[in-house]
């Protein structure tokens, strides 16, 4: 209970924000924002709880913008009907992956994100029905209810990001989660004591992966555009990578806190210095949080308030 | 269709882009195949590489594969202090290590890949020798020089390691360090010195693979990227720990690579590596001769 | 007498090396059985075999006559085979409790839909160690002896059948040697199988039924503690020939 209600808040107030007259850059900065939550909350839950590194959340979040894409162009899907089957792919993706690798060592199933990664752009770059390397252009439907588009994707995002801090919560504080922590502590142990390893590792991937599909939904709605170099960039690896670890990898509070820590960041050194920059900077905060505060902002806070 | 011609020289140009990318990889053999470091900064530091030498061949007009040999001792300096600080903070304090080794070693490729974006620019950066830009012709077909030069240096290097690894001291001690250190240590040698010697020759010899690859091509601060899965396939595939197994892997990345982009064009010839690697983990893990 | 677990013809290699050849063993029900032979003679490899951490590549096991062989190791450890490390590994992030969480959700409660509180049971299986009043300490803060403790609890609250004790004594001193020994007496006067691997002799040998030693990946000989000890062979395997 002491969640939910501060949730639901939170859930109100993301669905009713946008119908109020606040300026328009509030809403669309804040979902981009928001969609980092998400990745990195979805990257936890694999990276943090279990101890597998996932270097492709773009390959994640990129099958989930197409599939929309897809959906939408081919069917006219409405918003829900994309996000579920951008989030069916993204689950697939990760169960795909999973099978193939996560029998193995950790840092061979983070190199096959990276190959899905590269694999899955050039898959899109060469495809002309989602427009290929010069992208496509997208026509958003008439919205009701709220002024802007980009109000009720902040809205949607809102939602999303509730209800994947949910799940993510759920995870941890029940027997998965234990489970989760025991394979990461000590695969062997954990075997040893009845846990299923690889089929909650295969589980964790899927939720993961549908989760970041889920993020990459709205995402060509937003833009009203598609293009794969921007679609699998980097940043939304540093981003969900960044967010989890500098923020506490290993519990559901750690990525909100890295997520919009980073996000801010983001927003202010892109505008007064550039984007490389910005890039950059999250890249020396890993090394130095890996380095030197391991278990993030939430460790560091915890840490003080024993004190 | 095939035209039996077009595959010969794509099966020729493949043996020799197969062997630079063996050469390219060797460091990362001995990195994360030999040391088990977790190394997936190994192609961003090659490319540091490749710009060094182009910042050292185009201040003084050196050829650039000299260049290349004279920064090896830098890097062989910056390798051993990576490994010793990746010692100390990770690989002593045990499994939890695993993420945060990792997560270290990507965020190094990624801040070096954005110190050379906001150093030297987007642009693709290329270097001039006399060997560049003309190409041998046999008959009808022509190999330009500059790869016969890669492949050369590439041969070198690989029998040059593989032969310092077995008859050295120093050589064979990295390879018993990887076998069985606790041997190693019960016998006065110290696995931690070995290991810090090892990386640095893998840093080094990654500085001369820059070297080379900005001979071959002309080379922009997002190629690592690309190099991963060209490296990570070929060490995979051949076989964690075993040396000539890279060449072998190598040769038949570079010739399968050389064959689809000669089928299918360029749009495709990189993914090749990534897919390569997906098959290999998925069907042999252990790659064609790993322990 | 029935036989709870059966090892026929095992072989394993490790590349070029054999760790283990032609082994063949018969454990009966409720038996106190000794596992001794000198480093690297194998007796963690078997172990490993046996509860599934590693596969065989030749023979069978068996286990209350269902062939284990194929089986994963989390499945074996459910059918009723547990296992303590030699060395200790524990789940360092959690807590003593909760490293007991996980078995008993995981194999005791598996199933139940409301998988509820397991902290009294985990309590329970604590204090019949005597690790009662660390319930709640970070198990990366415990000592060596009651690491040792927390193993062979984790493995209790598998409920197993067979419980194998991978030199659960090494390094403790006498007393503590004593405490170990008697906690395995009562769970096996409980019904519980036990295969203990040690070195430390006088252990095995007052605690052991049979024993069974190994050198070189082979089996050397079998029989009772008295006959073993006196036996040459065993001997020349632990002072070299």
């Amino acid at each position: 209970m002491k969640f939910w209600i501060p949730a639901i808040c939170i859930l109100v107030l993301g669905v009713a924000l946008p119908l109020a007259p606040i300026n328009e850059y509030v809403f669309y900065a804040g979902y981009v924002v928001l969609t980092f939550v998400v990745m990195a909350t979805a990257w936890n839950i694999l990276g943090g709880y279990a101890g597998y590194v996932n270097f492709g959340p773009p390959a994640f979040f990129g099958i989930g913008s197409y599939a929309a894409v897809v959906l939408f162009k081919s069917m006219n899907a409405p918003l829900a009907v994309q996000i579920a089957g951008a989030a069916l792919m993204g689950g697939l993706l990760g169960l795909g992956v999973g099978v193939l690798t996560l029998r193995l060592r950790g840092i061979f199933f983070a190199i096959a994100t990276v190959a899905i990664t590269f694999i899955l752009e050039t898959l899109m770059t060469n495809w002309r029905y989602v427009g290929g390397a010069t992208g496509l252009q997208l026509l958003r439907p008439p919205v009701e209810l709220y002024e802007s588009y980009t109000r009720m994707l902040f809205a949607v995002m809102a939602g999303m990001s509730v209800g994947a801090v949910a799940i993510a919560r759920y995870i941890q504080t029940s027997w998965l989660g234990r489970g989760l922590r025991s394979l990461r502590d000590s695969e062997e142990a954990a075997e040893a004591s009845g846990v299923p390893t690889l089929k909650l590792k295969l589980f964790a991937c899927a939720v993961s992966g549908a989760l970041m599909g889920a993020a990459g939904a709205p995402m060509p709605m937003y833009l009203s555009f598609i293009e794969p170099p921007s679609t699998f960039n980097l940043s939304y690896t540093v981003g969900s990578l960044g967010g989890a670890i500098i923020g506490g990898a290993g519990h559901w509070a750690g990525p909100i806190v890295g997520a919009i820590l980073l996000g801010t960041l983001q927003q202010i050194v892109t505008v007064t210095v550039s984007g490389e920059m910005n890039v950059l900077v999250v890249g020396v905060l890993l090394v130095v949080f890996v380095v030197a505060a391991p278990e993030g902002i939430l460790g560091l806070a915890r840490k003080i308030i024993r004190r | 269709m095939f035209s039996l011609d077009l595959l010969l020289e794509a099966l020729v140009f493949g043996v020799l882009l197969g062997c630079f990318y063996a050469a390219v990889s060797i460091g990362l053999s001995v990195s994360f195949g030999l040391l088990d470091v977790p190394n997936v900064a190994h192609p961003a530091i090659m490319v540091l590489g490749s710009y060094a030498t182009w910042v050292l061949a185009a201040r003084t007009g050196l050829d650039p594969l000299l260049a290349g040999v004279l920064i090896m001792p830098v890097f062989f300096v910056f390798g051993v202090l990576v490994y010793r600080f990746y010692y100390e903070t990770f690989e002593r304090r045990g499994s939890e290590a695993g993420v945060r080794g990792l997560a270290f070693f990507f965020g190094l490729a990624f801040i070096v890949e954005v110190g050379l974006i906001l150093a030297f620019g987007v642009d693709q950066r290329s270097v001039e020798a006399a060997y560049i830009g003309r190409s041998f012709s046999f008959g009808d077909y022509r190999i330009p020089m500059r790869m016969i030069v890669a492949f050369a240096v590439a041969l070198v290097l690989t029998f040059g390691l593989s032969i310092f690894l077995r008859s050295t001291f120093v050589g064979r001690a990295i390879k018993a360090v990887a076998q069985d250190e606790p041997a190693l240590r019960l016998m006065g040698a110290n696995p931690v010195r070995i290991k810090q010697w090892a990386f640095g020759i893998a840093t080094g010899v990654s500085a001369l693979a820059g070297a080379m690859l900005i001979i071959v091509s002309p080379v922009e601060p997002a190629m690592d990227r690309l190099y991963i899965g060209r490296t990570f396939c070929v060490v995979v595939l051949a076989g964690l720990g075993s040396m000539t197994g890279t060449l072998a892997a190598g040769l038949i990345l570079g010739v399968v690579e050389s064959v689809v982009l000669m089928q299918f064009g360029a749009s495709w010839a990189p993914a090749v590596a990534f897919g390569l690697l997906l098959v290999v983990l998925g069907i042999r893990p252990q790659g064609l001769f790993g322990r | 007498m029935s036989s709870i677990l059966k090892i026929v013809d095992v072989s394993k290699t490790f590349g070029g090396f054999t760790a283990l050849s032609n082994v063949s063993l018969e454990i009966a029900q409720g038996e106190r059985f000794g596992l001794i032979g000198p480093n690297g003679s194998g007796k963690t490899t078997l172990i490993n075999c046996v509860s599934g951490a590693l596969r065989n590549e030749a023979g069978t096991i068996e286990f209350d006559g269902e062939d284990v062989t194929r089986l994963p190791a989390y499945q074996r450890t459910r059918r009723g085979i547990a296992r303590s490390f030699q060395v200790p590994r524990p789940f360092h992030s959690m807590t003593v409790a909760e490293n007991l969480a996980v078995p008993l959700e995981y194999i005791a409660h598996k199933g139940s839909l409301h998988l509820g509180d397991t902290h009294a049971e985990a309590l329970e299986l604590l204090r019949q160690m005597r690790l009662g009043d660390k319930a709640d300490t970070p198990s990366r803060n415990l000592s060596q002896v009651e690491l040792r403790k927390l193993e062979l609890a984790r493995a209790m609250a598998a409920r197993p059948r067979l419980l194998i004790s991978d030199e659960a004594m090494a390094g403790l001193s006498g007393s503590e040697v004593e405490e170990v020994l008697e906690i395995l007496f009562q769970l096996n006067s409980r019904g519980i199988t036990i295969i203990m691997i040690e070195h430390i002799m006088q252990a095995v040998m007052r605690f052991s039924q049979r024993v069974v030693c190994l050198d070189a990946g082979r089996i050397i000989c079998e029989g009772a503690p008295a006959e073993i000890v006196k036996n040459p062979e065993v001997q020349r395997a632990y002072l070299g020939a």
